[in-house]
């Protein structure tokens, strides 16, 4: 590749699909997919190259218009960053693919043209977001994947008219979310007069602890948690993802809540550090509890679920606590743990919610009482299902399982006994909720007179290439856990090197 | 409104005025207090201005929902275009220097293709956000609650 070109590809990386965005909306409804697939898998080129080159630790830094940090705005791509582009550009390269006819059904096709060029400028946002060195950018992105999700998850009101008020909700608290984060910005702008992350931190720290450096974080991490759904403030996430088109869910799912759990860990550990004693105690006296409490009770609501998406929604608030979970633990084989089951939750969760999708395609529904027999009309797709559901469940050979495994060690390093049965007791209750599916699929008699057909092979592919990769990842985990220790390294090292 | 003559002769009087000031506003962003968002937002309450005195229609006809669009798609297309056309003269992304002769030069007509960009695209997205709203009529009657 010339280096002319490479040079600029993290830039290119955000300013394609936010150039593709528009086109759809101009080509209409003919071209819009194919525009909005062919700029996503450039995108996805792009972070593979990105991420290939970044691997041995060097650190790309790009200028926006030629303004030196910390003045002017940074992108600045490391490996952790680079894994989580990675993700996110990925699941939508798979998630386009899949959603050809998935939206062809779920969406009139007079809005096809706007459709995707809000999930392009979604895909932008996030990606945005991820690339980004400057903190008041990750807020400028945040809300331009934010704006463009609210649109995409009120489009899934050609199917069910209740999309517009989940959309609504979304919008309320993803905003106040959003409010709490600027305000936090706020408060360490005014105490640092800089908004380049790595210079945020050295001066943070030159600083020292004060009351504005401990409102300022308690505003960012409030904004965040909200914004990733954590346990008691997950509300809109249910009705967001349950009443969002399958593909928008899919999406949203993998790499939205994922791409703000890792703000969440940039901001704790890169600008903050581990040695900020007020950072530690806030997280281990209030986030650890709060991850506990709401992965049980996330996952007790799930087994109540008769509708699929809606169990898989509140399984997702769940998962994200075992991320917080690690995190909290304030060290670095916690946090690596976080980042390797940010990845895998991510492709478990893309597939569960891909068959989801197919179910609504083929046997128009999501209700569990109603999919009974599934199991034989679609072999395929409730095989992918298993798959994904082994995962959340935590069985070996699976992602899921390596997951479990980092954390409950991180938990058993540091001592903490209690917390490492938790997670394997936890284990027990997505037992249950994945059961209910499996038992009325496989088991149970097909309603009378109901025909379904297997999903078709568009919508299969992208599906089991994400479930192949629960299995593969499972099996042979030397990549991802080798990244995500590298990542964990060059994060926590960011900040060590002034917070000593 | 054909009724409200007062209504109409004052907003008829202001309209052109406000028009003007949107582009005042939109070009001396560069040296001045304003910009594209700011011209765009004045621009569009012309427009919304219009179509409160006479009615949506008649904006409509002005400006049609696909106008509108277009409008949004041409403004982000016109920032990210310059932004990527000065990739092409061998500068960061948004440097404009290489636009003119000189660097100084460069900078101030980059970001006046810039802020002009980001005046279409606001003025669009206000009016089509005005008539998507007015515009609307109730889908769900009252015995469907």
């Amino acid at each position: 590749m010339p280096e002319a070109l490479f040079h600029h590809l993290p830039v290119l990386q955000v300013v394609l699909t936010l150039v593709a965005a528009p086109l759809c909306a101009l080509a209409g409804s003919r071209w819009a997919w194919s525009i909005a697939t062919a700029a996503s898998i450039i995108a996805f080129a792009i972070t593979v190259t990105l991420f290939s080159s970044v691997l041995d630790g060097t650190v790309i830094s790009y200028h926006i218009g030629g303004w030196a940090p910390p003045i002017g705005i940074e992108y600045r791509v490391d490996i952790l960053n680079a894994f989580v582009l990675l993700i996110v550009s990925g699941i939508a390269v798979l998630t386009l693919i899949y959603a050809q006819k998935s939206v062809t059904a779920e969406i009139g096709s007079e809005k096809h043209g706007l459709f995707y060029a809000a999930f392009l400028l979604c895909l932008t946002g996030l990606m945005g977001v991820a690339i980004t060195g400057d903190a008041f950018n990750v807020f400028v992105f945040l809300e331009i994947s934010s704006l463009s999700a609210y649109a995409l998850i009120a489009t899934g009101a050609d199917r069910d008219r209740r999309a517009l008020t989940a959309a609504y909700n979304y919008l309320i608290m993803g905003t106040i979310g959003a409010t709490f984060f600027v305000i936090g910005l706020g408060l360490l702008y005014m105490l640092t007069g800089t908004l380049n992350m790595a210079d945020l931190a050295q001066r943070l720290f030159d600083h020292g602890d004060n009351r504005t450096l401990r409102t300022g974080f308690c505003f960012v991490l409030i904004g965040l948690t909200l914004k990733l759904a954590m346990f008691p403030l997950h509300l809109w996430l249910p009705d967001a993802y349950s009443r969002a088109p399958s593909a928008v869910t899919a999406f949203l799912s993998a790499t939205a809540t994922k791409v703000m759990v890792y703000v969440l860990l940039r901001f704790l550990f890169a600008i903050f550090s581990f040695s900020f004693a007020f950072e530690a105690s806030v997280l281990r006296v209030l986030v650890l509890p709060l991850a506990m409490i709401g992965i049980v009770v996330a996952s007790v609501v799930a087994i109540f679920q008769d509708d699929l998406k809606r169990m898989l929604a509140y399984s997702s608030i769940a998962q994200i606590g075992y991320m917080l979970l690690g995190l909290a633990l304030v060290s670095q084989t916690g946090v690596m743990a976080s980042i390797i089951h940010l990845f895998n939750h991510a492709i478990t969760k893309a597939a569960l919610f891909m068959a989801a999708g197919c179910f609504v395609l083929q046997a128009g529904t999501t209700s569990i009482r109603e999919l009974r027999g599934i199991g034989r009309d679609m072999p395929w797709t409730m095989a992918a299902f298993v798959v994904g559901g082994l995962s959340l469940i935590g069985v070996p050979l699976t992602v899921g399982f390596i997951s479990k495994w980092y954390l409950v060690e991180a938990f058993i390093a540091e001592g903490w006994w209690p917390v490492a049965l938790l997670i394997v007791a936890s284990s027990l209750l997505s037992f249950a909720y994945v059961w209910r599916v499996v038992e009325a699929a496989y088991l149970r008699d097909a309603p009378e007179g109901v025909v379904r057909k297997e999903a078709p092979l568009s919508m299969l592919v992208p599906m089991w290439t994400l479930a192949g990769m629960s299995i593969y990842f499972g099996v042979d985990s030397s990549l991802t856990s080798a990244a995500a220790s590298r990542a964990a390294n060059a994060l926590i090292g960011a900040s060590n090197l002034f917070w000593q | 409104m054909s009724h409200h003559l007062v209504l109409r002769v004052v907003a008829n009087l202001l309209l052109p005025f406000i028009l003007v000031f949107a582009l005042y506003v939109q070009w001396h962003g560069d040296n001045g207090p304003g910009g594209g968002f700011q011209a765009g937002v004045v621009f569009a309450a012309g427009m919304i201005l219009y179509a409160l005195v006479y009615g949506v229609d008649a904006l409509k006809k002005v400006i049609p929902a696909k106008t509108s669009i277009i409008l949004m798609s041409l403004g982000v297309l016109i920032y990210a275009g310059t932004g990527l056309s000065s990739l092409f003269l061998g500068h960061d992304f948004l440097d404009y220097s290489g636009l003119a002769a000189n660097s100084t030069q460069g900078q101030e007509r980059g970001i006046l293709i810039v802020e002009l960009g980001v005046g279409i695209a606001v003025a669009g997205a206000m009016i089509a956000i005005f008539t998507a709203f007015a515009g609307r009529t109730p889908e769900i009657e009252d015995k469907e609650w």
